[in-house]
């Protein structure tokens, strides 16, 4: 076991993958002599070459356009989008393209691309650098979306998104880069972990279903619920698709109430999606309507009120309480 | 053996011509086509005689209502005989959606053309199995697909070099700059071939552009050609000189082929809305495919006899269109669910299962 941030957990499962297989290639803009903005490449281009670790005009379109390309060629890509809001002028090659190649093609072809993207807001950065975009995505057919949440599940995550046959959005959250934890990098990859949501904290009361920054919210909104004699169980989803509803299913037909919690709008979010889903399938289990926390439906605001627009501790609690009333 | 590169030159404004418009020869009898004359005006003849029959087949399969669109490459067979037969077959190419005269000269079955048309599945062969992609729809973004590819085979330290087929309007998209750039930068060994057919649609170049083509791919550091696309003999002899540049490790190169579009953008469009009669009837005049048989015929390259050949060939074609046409029934929805991702997912599975009942119920 190491002792690791969340940018070093990456760092090292890019490494791993980059080790393993000479078909992975890095691109994104800064990746190379620098290490991302990041630093989340830090030294791999060092250590495997320039040719390996691609530093890209910048260009959005193409490092996702030319990485299919890579991959119809047998290469297994791995971009780096900067900031979550620049990836809307690639946006066309990965919805029209990367998801869809598989299947128009009959089959025929495979695209082993992975795009990273930093995402979510809570460090104070100035607009376009905290979105929360995942739902554009989760809305394509043809392409996985999975979000880390700690260091040790960004390692697994990401040597299982690498290596993946399928197209993988993988979301790092931004204000968890700096998070430590134990990780075990023996690990091999390991496909199922892209499918499988996890139960982070048992409770008995209510379900709390989260992903990426706002499992921390849960964790600390647990402890506080605890202290006044409230169960709250915790479920990070970590793919948002598909979506491991058995798991939720089975956590809300125990407690019978849920809560989603995300970062994103709670218009069409990830969150309508779940609860639609536990509503439907948990009908006869719920004592109380499923509730959704998550950002307004506003452009992502500046950072000076960002604090008061993310869904934090009490907006989650007051969620909660809403669930027990009568 | 690297072709003689002296014929053509990168970076020269006026286009490249091989035969004059009444098919005479305007190049020395010394030029090196890289094969008997007779050889390769043989070739290029029939790849456009084929194609152009098979595009007035399938134009009036769509009339009758046999295919849902059909878009013509009618005009455009030399722009895209020359340059197909101009690089090796080993060298994998993109298409755009209209190179229909390539897609039968490197060997795609009739069976696989038409049901992207008929509506009966979305692509139909293996672009593996003849070194050519599936067509892409969505303008200019086949060239950055193009330009990985090509990143691709210079990591792997081949020879092959990749050729992509664009138009004059999707050089208006975004992602055409960033290709140039992009294959300038990276070094990629690519020949992007541009058909400016005139016409996107119903806008004209002048609508789309001002700076001609050929000269916007110098300024992103590209060797660039122009050529006279309705002359197969100078596109094939433009395209083989560029071709080796680029495999010997030069620049990447973009060749610029002026032609038209004799037919609508598709079935679905009608020019005349938008452009002169007048206009039509002198690129008519000028088509790539009588001006090839008159050259063949002053210089005693064929004889009647092989034209006949031909034509007899293309109507066994024409024949066979017809009835593979008809016979396509559309792939089963079931396969989309299965082939959407490599691994199915769950959530895939059980709701291919609940189609599948449901379906099953009407039984």
């Amino acid at each position: 076991m190491t002792n690791l941030n969340m940018a070093k957990a990456l760092n090292a499962a890019l490494r791993s993958s980059l080790a393993d297989d000479p078909k992975v290639l890095l691109m994104g803009e800064d990746i190379g002599t620098l290490g991302g903005v990041f630093r989340v490449s830090d030294g791999l281009a060092k250590e495997f070459g320039a040719h390996r670790v691609i530093d890209t005009p910048i260009s959005e379109s193409a490092i996702v356009g030319t990485a299919i390309g890579l991959a119809l060629r047998g290469y297994r890509p791995v971009c780096e989008i900067q900031f979550d809001g620049f990836v809307y002028p690639a946006f066309d090659q990965i919805v029209a393209h990367l998801a869809k190649l598989r299947g128009r093609s009959g089959g025929r072809l495979r695209v082993p691309v992975t795009i990273r993207i930093p995402f979510g807001g809570g460090i104070k950065a100035i607009e376009h650098h905290s979105e929360s975009n995942e739902a554009y995505f989760a809305h394509t057919a043809g392409l996985r979306v999975v979000v880390c949440s700690s260091p040790g599940s960004a390692y697994d995550m990401l040597r299982a998104a690498i290596a993946s046959d399928d197209p993988v959005i993988f979301y790092e959250p931004k204000r968890l880069y700096w998070d430590k934890e134990e990780v075990d990098l023996a690990h091999a990859p390991l496909a199922s972990v892209l499918d499988a949501a996890v139960v982070l904290r048992a409770g008995t009361d209510a379900t709390i279903v989260t992903y990426g920054p706002t499992t921390r919210v849960a964790l600390a909104a647990a402890n506080i619920a605890q202290q006044e004699g409230r169960s709250l169980e915790v479920i990070d989803l970590r793919s948002l698709s598909p979506i491991d509803i058995d798991l939720v299913n089975a956590s809300v037909r125990k407690t019978g109430r849920a809560v989603v919690l995300h970062e994103a709008p709670t218009f069409l979010g990830l969150g309508a999606e779940v609860a639609a889903q536990i509503s439907h399938d948990c009908f006869y289990s719920l004592q109380a309507p499923v509730q959704r926390v998550g950002g307004y439906n506003l452009p992502y605001p500046h950072s000076g009120v960002e604090d008061e627009y993310l869904p934090d501790v009490d907006r989650l609690l007051d969620a909660v309480d809403r669930t027990f009333e009568e | 053996m690297a072709p003689d590169v002296a014929t053509t030159t990168p970076d020269v404004d006026a286009p490249f011509s091989v035969m004059g418009a009444d098919g005479h020869l305007l190049v020395p009898d010394t030029t090196d086509f890289g094969e008997p004359l007779d050889v390769l005006t043989r070739r290029l003849y029939r790849d456009m005689a084929l194609a152009r029959r098979f595009d007035q087949e399938a134009f009036a399969l769509q009339r009758q209502g046999e295919l849902a669109l059909w878009l013509l490459c009618t005009g455009q067979e030399a722009a895209q005989a020359g340059s197909i037969r101009a690089i090796r077959d080993t060298d994998f190419v993109f298409p755009s959606y209209r190179e229909h005269t390539a897609a039968i000269a490197r060997g795609v079955t009739v069976a696989e053309m038409l049901p992207l048309w008929r509506g009966t599945a979305q692509s139909s062969w293996s672009p593996s199995d003849y070194r050519f992609n599936i067509y892409t729809l969505v303008l200019g973004t086949q060239m950055l697909h193009a330009v990985g590819y090509a990143m691709g085979v210079r990591l792997d330290g081949s020879d092959e070099i990749v050729m992509v087929y664009v138009g004059d309007g999707a050089m208006s998209e975004g992602d055409s700059s960033e290709a140039l750039n992009w294959a300038a930068t990276m070094q990629a060994p690519i020949l992007f071939m541009a058909q400016n057919n005139g016409w996107a649609i119903s806008t004209p170049n002048a609508k789309q552009f001002k700076a001609p083509l050929h000269t916007r791919a110098r300024g992103f550091g590209l060797d660039s050609y122009l050529v006279d696309g309705n002359d197969a003999l100078a596109v094939h002899l433009t395209v083989r000189e560029a071709a080796a540049r680029v495999r010997a490790g030069g620049a990447p190169a973009f060749v610029e082929a002026i032609t038209y579009r004799i037919g609508g953008h598709s079935t679905s469009d009608d020019p005349s809305r938008y452009r002169d009669d007048a206009e039509l009837q002198s690129w008519i005049a000028r088509d790539p495919i009588a001006r090839l048989r008159r050259c063949m015929e002053l210089e005693g390259l064929a004889d009647d006899a092989f034209f006949d050949r031909v034509a007899a060939e293309a109507e066994t074609l024409a024949a066979e269109i017809r009835s593979v046409c008809v016979a396509l029934d559309p792939v089963p929805l079931s396969s989309l669910f299965r082939n959407t991702f490599v691994t199915e997912t769950l959530a895939l599975q059980r709701e291919r299962e609940e189609h599948e009942e449901f379906q099953g119920s009407f039984e």
